[in-house]
């Protein structure tokens, strides 16, 4: 108390608490400098999001248009039907090498009063190899046009679409035996006639995986329906499975070591890597049980247990959810145990069961690696299965063992398919999240 | 009869089985409803229950056991010629099935009648020619063991479907029998039904152990398998990794520590690049951030935790190892030449850190908003800025919490596949080089087990112990990071 009334004279003047010292300077600059960090941090984050879907989005949309050409092949009735009898069995002997010597002079005819140095049996490679398949097809379908000329849409080849989705560029070609930069010019004056095209790829949508040479006319659409029979199973099991599970141990399981052991597996379980459940699904679907090998079936088996924790765990979060005023409610007026859980309890927490279970799904349609062990790779899903049965049962792909697998064909306009069909997962991913939350939003009621 | 038919059978039996013991219930209560001891569908459920349950337990019961029996039972035939050709006998019991469904579809197509495939003699038919012809093709020319081992494999399988089929009945009409007898209007439907419903939902809880035992099992089988090819110490201690994919067993070295070596670093990586932008973000989001920012920013993160693995590999290997090359490789940016291919432990571990953020994030996140409020306020009360209070008050108090996150993010890290598969490269190495390709445990279960269906070889079954160390790995941390969790959540609550 003295202090204050006796003041030294040679003290320096009391510093208004306005002026900011130099340690409140540098603590206030290390509180920005903090707060900045933090910033950066978020930043960084969304840089990489940003990145990433800029990367897909780049890469991917390329796949979704497609390069065709467009001819007017005359069927020549002595090389097609040397009889002239139209009988259908000789017709189907006529192999597809058959009929390049047609797409050829088709090709000569195209081209037509255009400057090239291309010999005219080279011409050809400017085509996909399916080409002669699509034009035997349709002559087999349609015998009496035989000697007709009719006016064919036909894939052009991987490198004629890539040279006209840049991807191509005539410097690439000086090695390549395959098409040369004469092709090239051919094709610019042929996309300015018009009989060249980009068009949107339906066929890589709906379409079936080629092999490794045809990668212009590989599509998704069968592995498609493949993760679509694999979904249907971890439906079909994990969500009665989980839900029944859920409303065991939050209803009616005592506390004893049993409940504790179940609990304890459900943790653990959902924290076990992925290609773990791959091997058990190996190893006992396949190895044990014999089950066909890169079957929906099997995948979705492995799938499920794999969603099983998933599904329980927001299962039970919704059930504990549901107020106990509604069960002493239902038990009151003389409901038993059952009935109050089944009649009242489960139907209030359904629409978070549902959100919960389409979660789970999204996170077991994306997921890769159980799915190489169980053989869902290395395998060209060329056709789609024949009906219900056929489908769980006969090997198929799914969408990101397909992805993968045109992942690790070398030729770019396989990655530029891998890219496009991430495409497709995420529309599939991004839409069964939007339900979760449209369903959330809507039904979800807070007590 | 095929097992489809069998259990529409069992199922039409059970509907039967509703309206039948619902109508003896209502008639012993004399038509009126009230007279019951449960509700009258009830009556019905308890028939159907009795019909379908016990059926269906045998069904599954009798496909689990009559493969092993016939199984054991056909070996005992062809077991002189697997020792004779010293061929295993896995292999030549599959060709035994093989021949068997051949058969099957032969007859089933119309090719062969039952009559002819008794006549069939391995010497005089070509029976790879035939099976060919209805679109089973054989790897090798069927022995004439291999062939009375397939015809008796049939046989038997037969009889078996023929009993099976009998029995499945037989047990559903006893049980809608018994349990319709016993209706009347004082059993209490209710409470057997309620007791069965239980017992589902019990069997539904256990599934999670049975697939915890399923794991532990097949991995345990087999990987003792493997070690009785191969010594573990060697599996253990060894330093190199060179499978040889020629002759079977012989030449391979196939120790597990360049793996780990390679796994560890990759995780070490991402989670340097994880943690502090995790972590960071997670501050401020739940200190800073208003609450408009913090309601978009926090799930646009979360996007990145949604994202399949698969992407994150191809991104990986199409789009960050080209541009690290083009950094660090040889015509670089930098022109140091460290790097010669996409494919390196920094492509995998940076690409892998990105996919754990949101991870580290929401975890940290949901750690530091469950410190009380009040040593905010005390903290704040004594003058401490906001960013000394975070750091020297609220971390410590989290400090646990965060520990755990870390250790159950480097768990996910320890277990990712295709980013590595994809990322990463293939060659084990033990190296100490970042712009080196290497490979880890998971990638190389996948190499070893794609596209082989044939599991008796040291090369294919040393997946199942690469497996059983993931497992061991990642279960012993998330075991310890959860008890570090919720022994931290405690102290607050």
């Amino acid at each position: 108390m003295t202090d204050t009334t006796v003041t030294p004279v040679s003290a320096k003047p009391a510093k208004s608490i306005l002026e900011i010292d130099a340690r409140t300077k540098k603590r206030n600059a290390a509180e920005k400098r903090f707060k900045a960090y933090g910033i950066a941090a978020i930043c960084v984050g969304l840089f990489f999001l940003v990145a990433l879907l800029w990367a897909i989005i780049q890469n991917g949309t390329p796949a979704f248009t497609q390069t065709y050409v467009t001819l007017d092949v005359e069927l020549l009735e002595e090389k097609l039907d040397k009889t002239g009898e139209r009988d259908i069995e000789a017709i189907k002997k006529v192999s597809t090498f058959g009929y390049k010597p047609l797409i050829q002079n088709a090709l000569v005819d195209a081209t037509e009063g255009m400057e090239t140095e291309i010999e005219d049996k080279n011409l050809a490679k400017l085509l996909s190899d399916s080409a002669a398949a699509q034009i035997r097809d349709y002559v087999i379908a349609n015998p009496d046009q035989i000697g007709e000329t009719v006016e064919f849409t036909v894939l052009a080849s991987s490198r004629v679409d890539g040279y006209l989705k840049g991807r191509v560029t005539r410097e690439d070609l000086a090695r390549d035996k395959n098409l040369s930069p004469d092709h090239l010019d051919l094709i610019d004056q042929m996309v300015e006639d018009g009989s060249v095209e980009r068009i949107f790829n339906w066929a890589f949508i709906t379409g079936a995986d080629a092999s490794e040479k045809r990668p212009e006319s590989a599509g998704i659409g069968v592995s498609m329906i493949g993760s679509f029979f694999m979904m249907l199973v971890v439906l079909i099991l994990a969500l009665p499975i989980g839900v029944a599970a859920s409303i065991y141990l939050e209803e009616f399981a005592p506390q004893n070591r049993f409940t504790d052991l179940i609990e304890v597996n459900i943790s653990n379980l959902a924290a076990v890597p992925s290609i773990v459940f791959g091997i058990l699904g190996l190893a006992v679907f396949i190895q044990f049980a014999h089950l066909p090998q890169s079957a929906p079936i099997v995948g979705g088996l492995t799938l499920t247990l794999m969603t099983l924790p998933t599904i329980v765990i927001s299962t039970r979060a919704s059930l504990k959810a549901v107020p106990p005023s509604i069960r002493d409610a239902a038990l009151g007026v003389g409901a038993s145990k059952m009935q109050t859980v089944f009649h009242h309890v489960l139907p209030l927490a359904m629409p978070g069961i549902l959100t919960g279970t389409i979660i789970g799904l999204a996170q077991a349609l994306g997921e890769t690696a159980p799915l190489l062990l169980i053989g869902m790779v290395g395998f060209i899903a060329s056709n789609y299965p024949e009906g219900v049965a056929s489908g769980f049962l006969d090997p198929n792909s799914a969408m990101p063992a397909q992805i993968y697998e045109w992942a690790k064909r070398a030729d770019p306009a396989y990655y530029e398919r891998a890219w496009g069909g991430i495409i497709v997962l995420l529309v599939f991913l991004l839409t069964m999240n939007i339900i979760a939350i449209i369903l959330r939003r809507r039904f979800e009621r807070r007590w | 009869m095929p097992n489809t038919i069998l259990i529409l059978i069992v199922l039409a039996l059970g509907v039967i089985g509703f309206v039948l013991g619902r109508q003896r219930a209502m008639a012993s209560a004399g038509g009126n409803s009230r007279n019951l001891h449960s509700l009258p569908s009830y009556y019905g459920y308890n028939v159907a229950c009795a019909t379908t349950l016990p059926a269906m337990g045998l069904l599954i019961l009798w496909l689990l056991v009559q493969p092993l029996i016939i199984n054991s039972s056909v070996s005992g035939l062809v077991s002189d010629q697997a020792s004779e050709e010293g061929a295993s006998l896995d292999l030549i019991m599959s060709d035994v099935r093989r021949v068997a469904d051949g058969l099957d579809t032969a007859v089933e197509t119309g090719v062969l009648t039952e009559e002819e495939v008794e006549a069939l003699d391995a010497e005089q038919d070509d029976i790879r020619d035939l099976l060919a012809g209805v679109g089973f093709a054989l790897g090798s020319d069927v022995t004439p063991s291999t062939l009375e081992a397939a015809k008796s494999y049939r046989a038997m399988n037969e009889v078996g479907d023929t009993w099976k089929s009998v029995f499945v009945i037989a047990t559903a009409l006893t049980g809608l029998l018994v349990s319709w007898r016993m209706t009347n209007k004082d059993f209490r439907a209710r409470n057997v039904v309620e007791q069965g419903v239980l017992a589902i939902l019990i069997f539904a809880a256990s599934i999670a152990i049975l697939t915890t035992l399923g794991i532990v099992l097949s991995l345990i089988f087999n990987t003792m398998e493997f070690f009785r090819l191969y010594p573990a110490s060697e599996f253990f201690f060894g330093l190199s990794w060179n499978p040889s994919f020629s002759g079977r067993g012989g030449g391979s070295e196939l120790g597990i520590l360049p793996l780990l070596w390679g796994t560890l670093y990759i995780s070490l990586i991402a989670l340097i690049v994880a943690v502090p932008i995790g972590l960071f973000a997670a501050i401020y989001l739940s200190e800073y951030a208003s609450k408009p920012v913090r309601s978009v920013a926090k799930p646009l993160l979360e996007v990145l935790a949604g994202i399949p693995t698969i992407v994150y590999g191809l991104f990986a290997l199409l789009t960050v190892g080209p541009l690290l090359v083009e950094v660090f490789g040889q015509k670089g940016f930098l022109g140091v030449d460290w790097m010669s291919g996409g494919t390196a432990v920094m492509t995998a571990g940076l690409v892998m850190g990105i996919m754990l953020i949101p991870f580290v994030s929401s975890l940290s996140d949901d750690i530091i908003n469950a410190v009380p409020q009040s040593m905010r306020d005390g903290s704040l009360g004594l003058g401490a800025t906001h960013s000394e209070t975070v750091r020297q008050v609220i971390l410590p108090a989290a400090l646990p919490g965060i520990v755990g996150a870390i250790l159950l993010a480097a768990s996910r890290a320890i277990g990712e596949t295709m980013i590595v598969v994809l990322g990463a490269g293939a060659a084990a190495r033990l190296s100490m080089n970042p712009f080196e390709a290497m490979t880890t445990v998971t990638a190389k279960i996948v190499s070893q087990l794609t596209g082989d269906s044939d599991f008796s070889s040291p090369e294919a079954l040393v997946a199942f112990a690469l497996g059983i160390t993931l497992f061991v790995i990642t279960l012993g941390l998330n075991i310890f990071a959860l008890y570090i969790v919720r022994k931290y959540r405690e102290q607050y609550e």
